[in-house]
């Protein structure tokens, strides 16, 4: 199921972007320059036939440097392939380019990722909060984020 | 109030037609749709937060959650991600990939009919929405006696299935998949010649194969613009790869032609169902993992091995290899996805759902734009979503 062909074509056109290519468990994530990511998105749906954006998403790696990674799931309709294709966004500069251009899917996981994980993307057309009210505070997928809510104590457990 | 007057007006979030709490805002030109904002996030209860503090287990029920018209297929999606992130994914027993492969489809089925009748309600055919709540209560009964529950089952685990079935449930199942095909010629019968539902359907919120593709539209949905694409088949899981099966495509891209699809479509879940059946064979549902899957309760009352290895799952759960990796499912709705990052601990650093009625919903307003406002009620009909899996 890897799609090697299009990681090495990517990494002739890109060369001096492609950070990482890791496999595990027959799955390819490449780590790509975030700078580059709509011209690398844009080569894969044009090129490698990625045409069909399965997902995006934020993660926080809190205590690394950079913070956060978002990553694209990609999906060949065609080949019936897969690729992971992830960006690193430090916690100053959390923002990255829309690829709601390339794939107009990628709208509404953007605005998620902006709602939850704080990372904004440059360009989006609409980007306002989705899940939480408009006039919510903070990130709450955020590691550094309670899981009982701000302004609560932490649930210490059944006292009986 | 001149004729040409804007109006726009608020659908949701309580509308018995917006099937849940989402709401629309609809700018609205006399009848016609100029412009509509979906708005969602009312049933949002940080499932994706939640499950970065529970062990793998314990997220399973948070699952039934998501899509809670096919509780099945999210447990499923979710235990194959798991397994594939443990590296057992070869290692599931036959007869519980079988049992999956059963479960998976009555589960289509279950969720096709509350998609049927609650469509078919909405554009003002009540008749059907009668005969399909009646099927659907049979396969809520099939739940209750596999599971235990009617909804929230919580029955496909990590390695293989809660429990085995019990007595007289395959008899069930085999009468209910013999009895459906003719059923749904009945529905047929009811909807598919009937001129009101033809002019309320065809022709309605039309996507080309391009848009479809472009917007992310999976499932039956894009199958009706002529995309050939299902998971069960391209990305095949369970084992679905050997078994018969074909699957609808139309190409029409409207609200009639996914009305087809997904009624062949239930005829094709009983195709499946009567050859899972008859593979069914006797033997284990558990995988061999002791340090995965909890021992059977003999064991553990019995074995000091199987008391120590209940214990450590059940307090600590079990750990699991650094990495990541994406599982999509088709389920009834569309790709069913979960990412799951994990960190070495026993609890997954990240999980991303991807729920396929959060993407089809993006097509909406795209989809009304210009159509009157009743056909609105058609569309959000036709593109089947539940907002318990969109909110999350």
């Amino acid at each position: 199921m890897c799609d090697q062909a299009s990681v090495e074509k990517l990494k002739s056109r890109f060369s001096s972007d492609v950070q990482d290519v890791a496999e595990f468990r027959g799955e390819l994530t490449v780590t790509v320059e975030k700078s580059r990511i709509v011209e690398i998105c844009t080569f894969l749906r044009d090129e490698c036939g990625y045409n069909f954006l399965c997902d995006l998403c934020g993660v926080d790696y809190l205590g690394q440097e950079p913070r956060f990674m978002v990553v694209y799931n990609l999906y060949n309709i065609t080949t019936k392939k897969r690729l992971r294709v992830k960006v690193a966004v430090d916690e100053k500069n959390a923002n990255v380019d829309t690829v709601s251009g390339v794939w107009s899917t990628a709208n509404w996981p953007e605005r998620e990722c902006w709602d939850l994980m704080g990372i904004s993307f440059n360009n989006h057309p609409d980007l306002r909060r989705i899940l939480m009210a408009a006039d919510w505070e903070g990130h709450p997928l955020r590691k550094d984020y309670p899981v009982q809510g701000p302004d609560r104590e932490p649930y210490q457990g059944r006292l009986s | 109030m001149a004729l040409s007057e804007k109006m726009t007006i608020n659908m949701g979030p309580q509308h018995p037609s917006t099937h849940g709490v989402l709401q629309l805002i609809l700018e609205l030109d006399g009848e016609v749709v100029q412009k509509a904002t979906p708005h969602i996030g009312f049933l949002h209860r940080g499932t994706e937060k939640l499950s970065e503090h529970r062990t793998y287990n314990q997220i399973i029920p948070l699952t039934d959650r998501l899509d809670y018209l096919a509780p099945m297929s999210n447990n499923l999606g979710y235990c194959l991600a798991v397994e594939k992130l443990l590296g057992i994914t070869d290692k599931i027993p036959e007869r519980a990939n079988v049992i999956r492969v059963i479960m998976a489809e009555l589960t289509r089925l279950k969720s096709h009919l509350v998609w049927l009748a609650t469509h078919a309600l909405d554009i003002g055919a009540m008749t059907v929405f009668l005969y399909a709540f009646r099927e659907r209560e049979v396969i809520t009964d099939i739940y209750e006696k596999v599971a235990g529950a009617r909804m929230t089952s919580n029955y496909i685990r990590i390695g293989g299935v809660t429990e085995d079935f019990p007595d007289g449930v395959e008899q069930d199942i085999r009468e209910f998949s013999a009895a459906m095909p003719d059923l749904v010629d009945m529905y047929e019968g009811l909807l598919t010649g009937n001129k009101i539902w033809q002019k309320r359907t065809m022709g309605v919120g039309v996507i080309t194969a391009e848009d479809a593709i472009d917007i992310g539209l999976t499932g039956p949905s894009l199958r009706a613009s002529g995309v050939d694409w299902d998971l069960r088949r391209d990305a095949p899981y369970c084992g679905y790869e050997t078994y018969d099966f074909d699957i609808p495509v139309r190409t029409e891209g409207d609200t009639f032609a996914s009305y087809k699809a997904r009624l062949d479509e239930m005829r094709q879940c009983c195709r499946i169902i009567n050859q899972a059946l008859d593979r069914l064979k006797p033997g284990p549902v558990h995988a061999d993992c002791p340090k995965i899957v909890p021992p059977a309760k003999e064991d553990v009352v019995n074995t000091i091995e199987g008391l120590i290895h209940h214990f450590k799952i059940i307090t600590e759960g079990f750990e699991v290899e650094p990495g990541e990796v994406y599982v999509g499912i088709e389920a009834p709705k569309g790709e069913l996805g979960y990412y799951i990052v994990s960190d070495g601990s026993p609890m997954p650093y990240r999980m991303k759902i991807r729920p396929p009625s959060f993407v089809n919903l993006q097509a909406l307003p795209q989809m009304v734009e210009g159509l009157l406002l009743a056909d609105v009620i058609a569309i959000i009909g036709t593109l089947d979503i539940v907002l318990g899996e969109i909110d999350r």
